[in-house]
C-alpha cells in the first residue's frame, strides 16, 4: 500500500480530513522549502503537495505565478526539487509528499529517469496538471513500476462519463477542482461542490481532496465535511511571499495558518 | 520509417496527433469544451451549409480571391526565379489572419456563446477577432504581451475602435507565449458563456487542424492561380513560421504535390548562434506547451525560453505540430531569416515593387531573395504575403531613428 494509500485510510478511520497544503519549491528561496515543509508537517499537514516551478503555469493565477517566476529566478531545477524531498525524508519518513506541476520539465528530465530519481527521493505522488488520463497511458506505466501514485483531476466541466475513465486512471486520491478557474480564484460554490461530490462518488472508492479556492478555516471546514481532504494552495503562497524577507516571521506564520485550518478542519 | 508512418497526408488522427506531435495537453477544466468544439467541428466541417456561409463571407466581406502578383520587377533584380506574391496582405483587416476568424467566427455562433476571447502578437489576429466580433455583435476580449501592445501600438488602437476589449499580459516575457497563457486562463474561468478564437494552428486538438483547414483557402486558390497564370505548379513555396497558420495553409494543398520544394522560413532575430531568436524548428526540440507537444525553445530543465524577433507575429517559442511532423517527415524545409534580413526585404519591396509587407512576411521574403538568385528564369516561386506592413511603421521609423 502506498503511503498516500495508508495516510489516507488511517485518517478516514479516525474520522478526520487530510489536510493538503501546497507550496512552490524554491519559493522564496532554495533552501526556505525543506525548513518550510517541516513546519507544514509539524503543524497539522497530512500530505504535502510540491510544485515543481514551470515558466509557463498556464493553469494557476497570479498568486503561483510569481512564486514560480521567484523560483526559477533562484535558479531552482527538478533536481533541485527531487533534492528537496529527499532532504525532507531523513527526518521526516511519514507525510506523503505530491509533486504537483506541468509536464514539460517532466518530460525535458525523460519520463523514465523522472520516475526512478522521484521515488528513490522519497516522493509519493505526482500531479500533471496538462496530462490528462487520454494522454498518460506510458507515463502511467512508468509511475506505477516506480511506485508514485499518479494523481488526476476532475473539474467542474468533467462529464460523467470523463469522471469514471479518469478515475479508472486515477491512483491515491482524485483531486477536485472546485471552481471553474485558475488556482487562487475566489468564487467558491459549496453546494456546487457537495453535489459534484456526490456524482464522483458513485464512480469510484477513491478518496476526493478538494482544491482551488479554499483559503482560510472556514472554507477548509465547509468543504472538509463532504471531503477527504482539502488543497489549500494560494493562500500559503501568498502569505510566504509577504513574508518573503522575514524567514523566523514566514514560518511563524505558516505555522499559525496551518494550525487554523487544521482546527478548521477538526472541528 | 515506413511509408506509413511517415504519413503526412491524412493527418491528424482521431486524437489530434501529426505523428509524434500534436495532441491535447491542457488542465481538466478544458477537456469537455474540447471535446464540444471537436463534436461541433466534425459534423459542421461536413456540411455543405457551413461551408457555402463560410465560403460567402470569404468572397464579399474578406475580399477573396486574393491575387496572385508576379513581382517581375524584383524578380528581374535577383536574376533568378520568377517570383509571385500570393496577396494575403489585400484581405479585409490585411493579414491572412481573418480567415480563420471568419471561420471560426461561424462556429462561435453555431455555438451560442456571446463572448469570444483571442490571444495576439502583432495585433493582426486581434484586429482579426475583434473585427469579426463587431459584425457578429459579440463581446471581446483580446490578450496581447505588453510588449508587444507597445511595438503594435497602431493595431492596438484599431481592436479598442472594433469595440474590443485589450488586456496587456506583464507575465513571463509578456509576448505572444504569455498572451496565450493568458487566454487559457481567462477560458478556464469563463468557459461556459466563452469562445476562443486561436489565432494560429497551435494549441491543443482541434485548433491545429481546424485553424489549418480555414487557411487551406491560400493554398487552394494558389495552386489553380499558378496553374492558370502560368500553366504549371510553383518550384518552390515560402511562407513565414510563427506559429505556422500561414505557411501551413499555403503549403498544406501542394503536399502531394512532389515536384514542389517548401520553405517555412522562421525568425533568426539575430542570429541562431545568438541564442537570441524565434527558431524552434531550426534551433529547438520537442516538448509541451500550450497544449500540444512540438519543437520549443526550451532550456535543459524543460522551462520555457525568451524568445527575440524584430516582428511580434513570430516572437513565439513554440511552432504548430503539423510542421514538426512535416520537418521530422523531411517535406519542408526549415530555415530562418534574420531581424536584419526581414527589414532590408521590407524596405527592397516597398520600393520595388510598391507594396509594402508585414514584418512577419519579410522573413519570408527575405529568403525568397536568396532562393531566387539560385534558380533558373523559368522557375517559379510563390512567397505567401501573409500581411501588409502599415502596422509595423512605427517599429521600422524606430530603428530609422526617426519619431513619427
Ligand atoms: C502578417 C502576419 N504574418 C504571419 C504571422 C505569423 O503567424 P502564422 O505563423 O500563424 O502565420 C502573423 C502573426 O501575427 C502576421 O500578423
Amino acid at each position: 500500500m502506498s503511503r498516500i494509500t495508508a495516510c489516507l485510510q488511517n485518517l478516514k478511520q479516525q474520522n478526520k480530513k487530510a489536510l493538503i497544503p501546497f507550496i512552490t519549491a524554491g519559493d522564496p528561496q532554495l533552501d526556505a522549502s525543506v525548513v518550510l515543509m517541516h513546519t507544514l508537517a509539524g503543524n497539522g499537514a497530512d500530505i504535502i503537495e510540491l510544485g515543481i516551478p514551470f515558466s509557463d503555469p498556464m493553469a494557476d493565477g497570479p498568486v503561483i505565478q510569481l512564486a514560480d517566476e521567484r523560483a526559477l529566478e533562484n535558479g531552482v531545477t527538478t533536481t533541485h526539487v527531487l533534492n528537496m524531498v529527499k532532504e525532507f525524508r531523513q527526518t521526516n519518513q511519514e507525510t506523503p509528499i505530491v509533486l504537483m506541476g506541468y509536464l514539460n520539465p517532466i518530460e525535458a528530465y525523460g519520463y523514465e529517469q523522472f520516475a526512478k530519481d522521484a521515488a528513490e527521493a522519497g516522493v509519493d505522488g505526482l500531479i500533471v496538471v496538462d496530462l490528462p488520463p487520454e494522454a498518460a497511458a506510458e507515463p502511467i506505466k512508468l509511475f506505477d513500476a516506480a511506485g508514485l501514485d499518479t494523481i488526476f483531476l476532475i473539474a467542474p466541466t468533467t462529464s460523467d462519463k470523463r469522471i469514471a475513465r479518469i478515475a479508472a486512471s486515477g491512483r491515491g486520491y482524485l483531486y477536485y477542482v472546485s471552481l471553474k478557474g485558475v488556482t487562487g480564484a475566489g468564487h467558491l460554490d459549496i453546494d456546487g461542490v457537495n453535489s459534484k461530490l456526490e456524482t464522483i462518488r458513485k464512480t469510484t472508492d477513491l478518496p476526493i481532496a478538494v482544491g482551488f479556492g479554499i483559503k482560510d478555516a472556514e472554507t477548509a471546514r465547509l468543504i472538509g465535511q463532504n471531503a477527504d481532504g482539502v488543497v489549500v494552495g494560494s493562500a500559503l503562497v501568498k502569505l510566504i511571499a509577504e513574508f518573503q524577507n522575514d524567514r523566523e516571521a514566514m514560518l511563524a506564520s505558516v505555522s499559525e495558518f496551518t494550525q487554523s485550518l487544521r482546527q478548521g478542519l477538526d472541528q | 520509417m515506413s511509408q506509413n508512418e511517415r504519413d503526412f497526408l491524412n493527418t491528424p488522427d482521431e486524437l489530434g496527433n501529426f505523428g509524434p506531435y500534436g495532441g491535447r495537453f491542457v488542465s481538466e477544466t478544458l477537456m469537455s469544451a474540447l471535446d464540444e468544439l471537436e463534436e461541433i467541428y466534425n459534423k459542421l466541417s461536413k456540411d455543405p451549409e457551413f461551408q457555402a456561409a463560410f465560403d460567402k463571407d470569404l468572397a464579399h466581406y474578406v475580399g477573396r480571391p486574393s491575387p496572385l502578383y508576379h513581382a517581375e520587377r524584383w524578380s528581374k533584380q535577383l536574376g533568378g526565379a520568377q517570383i509571385y506574391l500570393k496577396r494575403e496582405d489585400l484581405n479585409h483587416t490585411g493579414a491572412h489572419k481573418v480567415n480563420n476568424t471568419i471561420g471560426q467566427a461561424l462556429l462561435a455562433k453555431y455555438t451560442g456563446k456571446r463572448r469570444v476571447i483571442a490571444e495576439t502578437g502583432a495585433g493582426q489576429h486581434g484586429v482579426a477577432t475583434a473585427t469579426v466580433a463587431a459584425r457578429l455583435g459579440l463581446e471581446c476580449e483580446v490578450f496581447m504581451g505588453s510588449e508587444d501592445v507597445k511595438r503594435q501600438s497602431l493595431n492596438v488602437y484599431r481592436m479598442k475602435l472594433l469595440g474590443a476589449k485589450v488586456n496587456p499580459v506583464t507575465s513571463g516575457t509578456k509576448t505572444l507565449k504569455d498572451a496565450m497563457n493568458e487566454a487559457l486562463r481567462d477560458w478556464v474561468t469563463n468557459v461556459d458563456d466563452t469562445f476562443y478564437i486561436i489565432g494560429t494552428v497551435a494549441g491543443p486538438h482541434p485548433y491545429p487542424m481546424l485553424v489549418r483547414d480555414f487557411q487551406c483557402v491560400i493554398g487552394r486558390e494558389a495552386r489553380s492561380q499558378c496553374q492558370e497564370q502560368t500553366g504549371r505548379l510553383p518550384d518552390a513555396l515560402v511562407a513565414c513560421v510563427g506559429g505556422g497558420s500561414n505557411a501551413i495553409g499555403l503549403f498544406h494543398p501542394f503536399l502531394s504535390d512532389e515536384s514542389v520544394t517548401m520553405y517555412g522560413v522562421e525568425a533568426g532575430g539575430l542570429g541562431l548562434a545568438s541564442g537570441q531568436h524565434a527558431a524552434p524548428l531550426c534551433a529547438g526540440r520537442p516538448g509541451v506547451l500550450h497544449g500540444n507537444r512540438t519543437y520549443l525553445m526550451e532550456d535543459g530543465d524543460g522551462q520555457i525560453m525568451h524568445t527575440h524577433s524584430v516582428s511580434a507575429g513570430l516572437d513565439y517559442p513554440g511552432v504548430g505540430p503539423e510542421h514538426s511532423w512535416l520537418k521530422d517527415c523531411g517535406r519542408v524545409n526549415y530555415v530562418a531569416a534574420n531581424d536584419d534580413e526581414a527589414l532590408s526585404a521590407f524596405r527592397t519591396l516597398t520600393q520595388v515593387e510598391g507594396i509594402m509587407p508585414a514584418l512577419e512576411s519579410s522573413h519570408a521574403l527575405a529568403y525568397a531573395a536568396k532562393l531566387a538568385p539560385t534558380m533558373d528564369k523559368d522557375q517559379i516561386i510563390v512567397v505567401n504575403l501573409s500581411g501588409r506592413g502599415d502596422k509595423d511603421i512605427l517599429t521600422v521609423a524606430e530603428i530609422d531613428g526617426i519619431s513619427l
